[in-house]
């Protein structure tokens, strides 16, 4: 599609906290809220500010794996249980692992511009702390090809992502890579620390980058090439957005410029099958975010802040290069120079990112859209950085699996 | 018979109790760990869990469970290599429970003795009784065609005494493992004069496959543990009866718990220590040492006194304390027992006034958890005890004194040649009893 025959915004973004290690409450030992507490938290949290569920159509949840995580399919029936309202309304599940936020957007957006809805409630949400790292680790491997589990990492997905950090080390020098995956954990934790939400809000380390070299990563233990600050967390949380037409931001009585209109889009898949076809490139994120930025009109450089899909650390490096932001090689340098950071050049992940707001898997591509809804129009809190006049556009990647799902959406100020 | 071999069919004495499961636990990780190499494919690995009780034996295989689940989560990355060629294990999930399975598939648990007469390795645990080791030991022997290798896990009988009265020449050391095992990195080493360096260099290697730190002792009753506990206990008992001159006694013990604990940076205070160890442990511990010391008695009328009262302390299954000198709520000190009353007296009755007649600790004091991790000891606790030696209160006093006949103590197991030398001593009472600092030292001179 060029063009989208009717204009489709976002508002009314709404996040829980990012529930896991390294929040103050946080205690495995002691029972917590489950799925339902967080899809109704996130989900009235948004109707709050739509003025109410009679204002919307329909509800999308999307969520990666709560059938094991915590016994629970079927997710689409708890919309009645955010709002009386949203029953006997349409709802649905969608999965699409880690991107699974990520295509409830996509399908709120579909669903606008099919013009069988003028508001629909999109929702993302994981529980994830229901089981040991160990076996979480089995749970999310789900995202990968099954036929390649019996000879995977016992850590499958960190194992996925170490493999591309060894090939990238060998081509382009150990230290060098490291060290910008490095600046790339310090600035997801001093972007954290300025959002409450964040799991990483807590966290008062004083020197992080000691820290980070401190951590030699050992393959006996978890992975060759990554330590766990290159990991992002395993968290619990939820995350809702309106996705909406111009009618139905009138009957929401929400102005323009609190929200943020979609200008361009792109949901691609590669084959699960296969092996990546190039392991220091993220080749679907890059057709992808192309494709939305030609839907959009614009070029990276009209781009004024980036959310990106940093479950680890090279993953964040490789996005750079994919956006273009870097050549190949060179994203390490891109962000160890202060580039990615808050005040740089092109400021990414201001909430934290996976790595420091957090990831519940399924909910990260709405907090994504949340993040920047934030940011374009101003309510980003301490997190709030600076948009330039004349990049007034956001773009959120959301990847599921290996490079396998992404969902990359150019957003611009309403 | 090679080190693999030697570990086919073993045989744990008290498999049930609380040193017995632990050292169960070990060794049948360690088996498993063996059985599952490709040399040993089709080999039968036997692990005997024997036990006088039937019913802590069905308890076992609940605490093994629990146990080996959490090891083998811990080192899922090497078990999917182990299990490479299972196409049937897939997730971790499926490899960690495989383990678990083949673990304790290993373990035979029951009430018969006999099944110990084809083992080629017995380990010991049971109750500190010299006869009753002697008597298992000799019934085995007597039956076993393998010449069997004993390890006998007393913390105070000399080895030789078990090795001429059970007929074992050669073929058994103390190998002492410090409580709960599992967590515990210590274990004390004891050989006799005729013990077979086979025997030793087997023990070594055994100890290096847990990730035990080996500290060698010379056989001498107590070895180095109990030889320091033992006489520290008593000197902590002797300041408390001094102290209960001139105040109640709940006072004195309370007093000098908190000294021993806090003026002394300890992770617990001698009164916690004996009733964790048990009253009724302690008091046999020092009647098995006592007839080997000369010049010595190890000897406490307050501890037979509170066994008569059956106030024994010692733990729950669970883990729990039971109460003993001190009454605990979920580890909390909450009561001193008074023997004369027969009842716990409540710590918030009379804590403030004893804390204010001990004084302040040292302004550069650091609780035991933050001390244990700085590297520079020296560099901490010199000046600690150097500003503490410089104040005039009642704490700081009993605390030099406590700390210089622990001093004492340490060097007297070197010079009585207990230890090899000092810093085994240390690295006793630094590993297996979690002190922030070694007994030698010279804080206290």
């Amino acid at each position: 599609m060029k063009n989208m025959r009717r204009k489709v915004y976002m508002t009314a973004g709404y996040n829980t906290i990012s529930m896991g290690t390294g929040r103050k409450e946080f205690n495995p030992k002691k029972e917590r809220p489950g799925l339902e507490y967080y899809i109704k938290e996130a989900g009235q949290g948004v109707l709050k500010q739509a003025g109410g569920a009679d204002k919307v159509d329909e509800s999308v949840i999307g969520n990666f794996m709560s059938a094991r995580f915590n016994k629970q399919a079927h997710l689409g029936g708890f919309a009645g249980a955010i709002d009386p309202q949203l029953e006997f309304k349409p709802s649905l599940g969608v999965e699409g692992a880690c991107g699974s936020g990520g295509l409830s957007l996509i399908t709120g957006i579909r669903s606008i511009l099919a013009e069988t809805a003028d508001t629909v409630l999109s929702i993302g949400v994981e529980v994830q702390n229901t089981v040991k790292a160990i076996y979480g680790a089995d749970i999310l491997a789900g995202a990968g090809y099954y036929d390649k589990r019996k000879h995977g990492h016992a850590y499958f997905f960190p194992g996925q992502f170490s493999d591309r950090a060894g090939v990238y080390y060998e081509k382009y020098g150990h230290e060098y890579a490291r060290k910008g995956m490095c600046r790339w954990f310090v600035n997801a934790i001093e972007n954290a620390r300025l959002d409450p939400t964040a799991q990483e809000y807590h966290n008062t380390i004083p020197d992080l980058e000691g820290l980070y070299h401190k951590m030699t990563p050992n393959g006996k233990a978890f992975v060759d090439h990554l330590n766990v600050l290159d990991c992002s967390k395993v968290s619990d949380g939820a995350s809702g957005i309106v996705v909406t037409s111009e009618e139905g931001l009138q009957r929401m009585d929400i102005d323009k410029k609190d929200a943020v209109e979609v200008v361009g889009w792109a949901q691609l898949t590669r084959n699960i099958v296969n092996e990546p076809p190039n392991p220091v490139e993220l080749t679907t994120i890059k057709t992808a975010a192309k494709r939305a930025m030609e839907m959009a009109g614009v070029t990276i450089d009209q781009i004024g802040t980036v959310e990106t899909h940093d479950c680890f650390s090279i993953a964040g490096i490789l996005a750079v290069e994919a956006l273009g932001l870097a050549a190949p090689g060179k994203g390490a340098e891109y962000v160890a120079e202060g580039n990615t950071s808050r005040n740089g050049k092109m400021p990414m992940n201001t909430t934290g990112g996976l790595i420091g707001w957090g990831h519940p898997t399924g909910a990260t591509g709405v907090h994504q859209a949340v993040t920047l809804w934030q940011q374009l129009t101003g309510k980003a809190g301490d997190a709030q950085i600076n948009i330039p006049a004349d990049r007034p556009y956001g773009l959120s990647i959301n990847m599921g699996g290996d490079d396998v799902t992404v969902v990359a959406i150019v957003y611009k100020r309403g | 018979m090679n080190y693999d071999q030697r570990l086919q069919h073993v045989s744990v004495l008290g498999a049930a109790g609380k040193m017995g499961s632990g050292i169960l636990l070990l060794t049948a990780v360690e088996m498993a760990d063996l059985s599952l190499k490709p040399e040993n494919k089709g080999k039968t690995f036997v692990l005997n869990a024997i036990d006088l009780s039937n019913e802590a034996l069905s308890g076992l295989f609940g605490y093994l469970h629990t146990q080996v689940t959490k090891m083998a989560e811990k080192k899922a990355v090497m078990l999917r290599q182990l299990y490479a060629d299972r196409d049937d294990l897939i997730e971790n999930y499926d490899i960690i429970n495989q383990y678990v399975n083949d673990v304790l598939a290993l373990v035979r648990p029951t009430t018969a003795l006999e099944v110990a007469y084809k083992s080629s390795l017995i380990f010991e645990a049971v109750s500190e009784n010299k006869d009753l080791k002697v008597k298992l030991f000799r019934q085995i022997d007597q039956h076993n065609e393998n010449k069997s290798w004993y390890f006998t896990n007393t913390s105070s009988v000399p080895i030789h005494i078990l090795e001429d009265e059970a007929g074992l020449k050669s073929r058994i050391l103390g190998f002492h493992f410090y409580n709960p095992p599992a967590v515990q990195r210590l274990v004390e080493l004891i050989v006799t004069d005729t013990t077979d360096n086979e025997v030793k260099q087997f023990a070594l290697n055994y100890a290096k496959a847990l990730r035990k730190v080996v500290v060698p002792s010379n056989d001498f009753a107590g070895f180095i543990g109990n030889g320091h506990f033992m006489r520290d206990a008593l000197y902590g008992i002797k300041q408390a009866e001094e102290l209960a001159g001139e105040r109640p006694f709940v006072e004195a013990v309370y007093m000098v718990n908190k000294v021993s604990q806090e003026f002394l940076v300890r992770p617990m205070g001698i009164f916690q220590l004996i009733d964790y160890v048990g009253i009724d442990v302690v008091q046999f511990i020092m009647n098995v040492m006592n007839p080997f010391l000369k010049d010595e008695e190890l000897h406490s009328s307050l501890l037979d006194k509170m066994m008569k009262l059956g106030v024994k302390g010692g733990q729950l299954s669970s883990g729990a304390q039971k109460d003993g000198f001190l009454k605990y709520d979920r580890g909390a000190v909450i009561g001193v027992y008074d023997p004369d009353k027969q009842a716990y007296v409540d710590v918030d009755s009379f804590a403030a006034q004893c804390d204010e007649v001990l004084g302040a600790l040292p302004a550069s004091y650091q609780p035991w958890k933050a001390a244990v991790r700085i590297k520079d000891t020296d560099g901490h606790f010199a000046p600690y005890f150097a500003e503490m030696k410089g104040m005039d209160s009642l704490g700081a006093k009993l605390a030099i004194n406590y700390g210089k006949n622990s001093n004492d103590i340490g060097r007297k197991l070197v010079s009585d040649q207990v230890a090899h030398n000092e810093n085994d001593v240390n690295t006793v009472m630094l590993t297996g009893f979690f002190h922030a600092y070694g007994p030698i030292n010279n804080y206290f001179a």
